[in-house]
């Protein structure tokens, strides 16, 4: 269980203004639930996966992760990031082994788990070569390996097929399902696309824009394997979008 | 590119050479002053004599030795000064006022201390090489550093790297590599420049750079187109050398050529 609670965070510009980023956000999520967030851009949905991670501080508020509040970074959450986040200078397979050699297992040992996960993102072929070799999809599954093989509860994804072309990002979300289907972690995905969190979630988080507070929380109980162009999910993308909708022209306004 | 375009390429670069040759031939006989400019010719057989008495070696050896001296304390402090002023701040803040205040100072103009401080010999025309060489290593040590990825850095942490140390050195000095061969290959054209001027105030009897003054002083001006042909071409094989060595070992996982 991933208890997210009064969590409240202000930047401060160079200037001297704040900003409230995320306000009093409380938020609970079941072991191997699919979560996503949406909202509009600079809602503070980024700021509270970083958070989570441990990569920022909250100003108040806890999250706690299996009765232990969150301090810092740590193996139990893993992270792939909307920018291309692969070490250049290691191979596509010492890239997925890093975190295991930062836990000091054995070459043969990791390498093997490493060519596991590998696998799993269909990139056996590739275990030699570099990242600057690979496409942006590619770049992405080598990420969520090497984010997997640490073997967290929790995958935190920041809009990580943000930058892929539509086809690429379709398969990209099957792989992932297929993927969360098999080792049942417990997923927050971050994204902007209506399509891709009816076609993902079990729970749609909307965030209203600046200050970030939870405006509504969408159960999508639809039956998986799911059909994109079903009735019921254009019924939910349409509730889904109204409720962005009218947050979007806010933002604007 | 296919094999007969480059071949192609190399015809033409053949060709220009070649040429320049023979214009410098021609113009050094019609004005056939040997003072005023020696004819190729004349070089050539320069050369070959310097090659053939075994002086030509030894120069080269003499200046390669103070180059390395310098150029090798110029790594082994530059490196760490620019790694801990690119990623402490408060480091960079206390230190960084100091270089800027060195750094503008041309390093012939230390040649008077290095002198007093080393006396005339070796270890002050390292010390010589060293001041040219070390600014360029230590600022681009210090850029590549302050330069790193944030996002490398954070998943790095992610991943279980959160120790300074282990960022530094798994993280933070890999993605500043190419910055750093840079830097050294910018340290090493600044510290060959350095090689000649240490060698004219006399710290030794042999060296290219020495022996240019040596022959200019008896006004033989062959000697000297000799001396100056062989220090540009030394410094043209240890800059290919360099670059060849970096793209192999150090940097192969880069796409294009960055250094």
């Amino acid at each position: 269980m991933l208890l997210i609670n009064d969590i409240n965070k202000t930047y401060h510009s160079e200037e001297g203004d704040e900003v409230l980023a995320l306000s009093d956000i409380n938020l609970e999520m079941k072991d191997k639930e699919f979560v996503c967030f949406i909202g509009p851009s600079g809602c503070g949905k980024t700021t509270l996966l970083r958070i989570i991670a441990g990569l920022e501080k909250p100003d108040s508020g806890t999250i706690i992760l299996h009765d232990e509040p969150i301090k810092g970074p740590g193996p139990d959450r893993g992270m792939v990031f909307q920018e291309y986040s692969l070490f250049p200078w290691r191979t596509v397979l010492k890239n997925i082994t890093f975190s295991l050699e930062m836990k000091k297992v054995p070459k043969s040992q990791r390498e093997d788990t490493a060519r596991q996960y590998l696998e799993l993102v269909g990139l056996s072929k590739f275990a030699d070569s570099y990242p600057h070799e690979l496409s942006g999809g590619m770049k992405q599954r080598v990420a969520i390996a090497r984010a997997l093989v640490n073997d967290p509860k929790v995958l935190l994804m920041d809009e990580p097929f943000g930058a892929v072309d539509a086809q690429t990002r379709n398969r990209l979300q099957q792989e992932l399902l297929k993927i969360w289907e098999r080792d049942k972690k417990t997923l927050l995905f971050i994204t902007h696309s209506v399509d891709e969190a009816v076609y993902l979630a079990d729970r749609v988080v909307v965030f209203t824009s600046r200050p970030g507070r939870i405006k509504e929380i969408f159960k999508i109980d639809l039956p998986r394997p799911r059909d994109r162009t079903s009735v019921d999910a254009n019924v939910l993308r349409e509730r889904l979008l109204s409720s962005l909708g009218a947050e979007m022209k806010n933002t604007i306004d | 590119m296919d094999r007969g375009q480059g071949t192609k390429k190399r015809t033409l670069e053949l060709a220009s050479i070649a040429t320049a040759i023979v214009i410098w031939e021609i113009v050094a006989r019609i004005i056939d002053i040997k003072y005023i400019l020696p004819s190729f010719t004349s070089v050539v057989s320069a050369f070959i004599g310097l090659v053939q008495d075994g002086e030509l070696y030894r120069d080269i050896m003499t200046s390669l030795n103070y180059f390395v001296l310098g150029i090798g304390l110029a790594i082994l402090v530059g490196i760490p000064i620019g790694t801990m002023m690119g990623w402490f701040k408060s480091i960079d803040r206390a230190v960084d006022p100091i270089i800027e205040m060195i750094r503008p100072i041309p390093p012939l103009a230390w040649i008077p201390f290095a002198i007093l401080w080393f006396g005339l010999n070796k270890y002050a025309a390292g010390f010589v090489i060293f001041v040219g060489a070390v600014f360029p290593i230590l600022i681009n040590t210090y850029t590549g550093f302050k330069n790193t990825p944030k996002v490398l850095v954070e998943s790095g942490k992610v991943l279980g790297c959160v120790k300074n140390k282990d960022i530094i050195l798994r993280i933070a000095l890999p993605s500043a590599l190419p910055s750093i061969a840079t830097g050294i290959r910018v340290g090493m054209g600044v510290g060959w420049m350095c090689v000649v001027a240490a060698e004219i105030f006399g710290v030794s009897t042999y060296g290219i750079g020495r022996k240019i003054w040596f022959w200019n002083d008896l006004h033989h001006m062959d000697m000297v187109l000799t001396y100056m042909l062989v220090l540009g071409m030394i410094a043209l094989i240890i800059d290919r050398a360099f670059r060849y060595l970096v793209q192999v070992w150090w940097l192969k996982w880069q796409s294009g050529v960055v250094v």
